[in-house]
């Protein structure tokens, strides 16, 4: 019998995860703590390993290689004392249309034991604390996306889970219902101490958490707090628009000796005293400078350092 | 044993079964559609087959017996509702997994026998329901039950419906569609209740009769709906009546739908058991 460790600062200990479907896999080796109380964000594009990683935590999926303990309980031999202390919110809306709101939460927190009075006086203040109080008896296929997600967030919480996880909590949402979701993620944290963990491939949804992973190919290239991860980039970013791309990069890189990239179609270059060498690039290549854009360093960029590549079109999709 | 906090949520397998069968039920009486479906079309089957065919419908040559083909066909139709009522049910797994339902009872702490009996039971009542509501149809020929056998007519009904109902579940775990269900009642299910009796009796083995009757005969006595539909059928109507169907004995067909019900539940709780790609719908 494995106990449940004492150490209180760390809700998630991850060892060697590794992940494959058939051929293809899906994550490779993970090593990774989450800390109690905290706001963790994994970060990638989609094909990152990223539902991988949450389906193996909210134990959908059995943990194939390495070590995984939530809590301080192992998930291969503790699934049941995992599942009674975490909370899923799942991408794909697991209401039942067919019932009502008040009905899916009281449905499960059957689920977790919880009934009677107990259930009754959570329900009632947690549909408050959500503003779906008005609704509780309104069928779930009535409610447009942002109301439905606040039912899965009580649906998620109505048995007090310790540690919370999200699948993409903002898809589908409008910025307005976007921020009335973090609002409500930032008071369980501060409030309940409750351990938030949650998968998002926005890049400003990510900037919110206290810590982020940014997941590509099934590895964790980069690990820290948001504003670490972009100080971690040697200066601001200077992006140029030109035709030919390839050949601006070499020959900045040939007549002032420092590294310019080609990523996309663009040419881009970190520099700590960017004004200067907006100035300079635009004297020195007026002819072939199209646009020269100088910005602070963003998680996006410190993808592209990590990983060589764009983070993808998709971003401007994205609902 | 507790964690590092002080309240942790213990999930009840019986609560979470009553849940979710509660569930079931309340859905089921929320779609219309469902209640006509399964409930309308046996009735329909029934008029029609039962009127159309009553002039061709003869029992053995020397039997007298008088019961019209109405009267025959009844159990068949008490037990065809049953039937569809329990693909009606075992079909919403699908949707309960592509709608994302079923994500959440699975990372829930209850085993998952639990949640093949909600499902199950649920599923079952609601046959059971309807049987019944049928079954007051039988006032049309002056059918009178006593009260002990009404009991035991209804507490058939409703092993046969867990049985029946477990098998949908068996049959839908694995499904990604509805179409592929589809493709099973056909080649499966309703084949499974045409050769139960229900229709057309089954033939008796009385030496006179050709190889294929013969074939027939022993693909129907092998059949666990076949005792289904005689145990209903020895229990709605006496020996007299039954002169000249083979039908097996009352205590046969209790031991064989009650095993038939408990091997399709275990296998139920089997195949749910299994963590598959398939739970990722």
């Amino acid at each position: 019998m494995i106990e449940p460790t004492t150490d209180v600062s760390r809700a998630i200990r991850i060892e060697g995860l590794s992940h494959s479907y058939g051929a293809r896999q899906a994550l490779r080796n993970l090593d990774l703590q989450i800390h109690t109380g905290e706001v963790f964000a994994f970060l990638g594009p989609n094909g990152g390993g990223k539902t991988t990683l949450f389906r193996v935590l909210s134990t959908l999926i059995t943990c194939q290689q390495g070590e995984v303990s939530i809590l301080g309980f192992d998930l291969r031999t503790h699934v049941n004392d995992v599942r009674r202390r975490i909370g899923v919110v799942f991408q794909a809306p697991s209401l039942d249309k067919k019932l009502t709101v008040a009905e899916n939460i009281r449905h499960q927190a059957a689920l977790y034991g919880v009934t009677g009075k107990t259930l009754r006086d959570r329900q009632q203040a947690m549909m408050e604390q959500l503003g779906i109080a008005d609704r509780a008896n309104e069928r779930a296929e009535t409610l447009s996306g942002g109301l439905r997600r606040r039912v899965e967030l009580a649906k998620g919480m109505i048995h007090q889970p310790r540690l919370l996880l999200l699948d993409e909590p903002s898809t589908g949402l409008d910025p307005g219902a976007r921020a009335d979701l973090w609002r409500y993620l930032e008071r369980l944290r501060d409030e309940s101490g409750v351990t938030i963990v949650l998968t998002t491939h926005l890049l400003d949804e990510a900037e919110r958490a206290d810590r982020i992973a940014i997941l590509d190919q099934g590895s964790i290239v980069a690990l820290d707090q948001p504003d670490r991860l972009r100080a971690s980039i040697g200066g601001d970013t200077i992006t140029i628009e030109t035709e030919d791309a390839e050949f601006l990069a070499a020959a900045i890189r040939k007549q002032f000796g420092v590294s310019a990239e080609v990523v996309g179609s663009r040419v881009r270059l970190e520099q700590t005293d960017a004004g200067t060498w907006v100035a300079k690039l635009a004297e020195a290549f007026s002819a072939r400078v199209q646009s020269i854009t100088l910005a602070k360093p963003t998680l996006e960029d410190v993808f592209i350092q990590k990983t060589g590549h764009r983070f993808w079109q998709e971003k401007e999709n994205a609902a | 044993m507790t964690g590092s906090d002080g309240c942790v949520a213990a999930g009840s397998p019986w609560l979470a079964a009553r849940t979710l069968c509660w569930r079931e039920i309340v859905r089921f009486f929320r779609q219309r559609n469902r209640v006509i479906g399964a409930l309308g079309q046996p009735i329909l089957f029934w008029l029609l087959f039962g009127t159309g065919l009553s002039r061709s419908f003869r029992m053995s040559p020397n039997a007298e017996n008088g019961q019209s083909f109405l009267e025959y066909y009844f159990p068949g139709t008490l037990v065809l509702i049953l039937l569809f009522t329990a693909i009606f049910a075992t079909i919403s797994i699908i949707e309960d997994r592509r709608e994302g339902f079923l994500q959440s009872v699975l990372v829930a702490p209850v085993p998952r026998w639990s949640m093949v009996l909600g499902k199950v039971l649920g599923g079952s009542l609601i046959a059971l329901t309807q049987g019944i509501v049928f079954l007051l149809l039988a006032a049309v020929f002056q059918l009178t039950l006593g009260a002990q056998t009404a009991v035991l007519l209804v507490l058939l009904l409703f092993v046969a419906a867990l049985a029946l109902t477990s098998l949908g579940f068996v049959l839908a775990w694995r499904m990604e569609s509805t179409q592929g269900f589809h493709a099973i009642m056909n080649l499966l299910l309703m084949p499974m209740w045409l050769l139960s009796g229900a229709f057309f009796p089954v033939p008796p083995l009385d030496g006179t009769i050709a190889w294929n009757e013969v074939a027939l005969h022993w693909v129907m006595r092998i059949n666990p709906v076949t005792y289904c539909v005689a145990g209903v059928r020895r229990l709605l109507y006496d020996d007299f009546a039954l002169q000249g169907i083979w039908t097996p004995q009352l205590g046969t067909c209790w031991l064989v739908t009650g095993c038939f019900a408990g091997i399709m539940f275990a296998a139920a709780c089997w195949i749910a058991g299994k963590r598959t790609t398939g739970d990722l719908l």
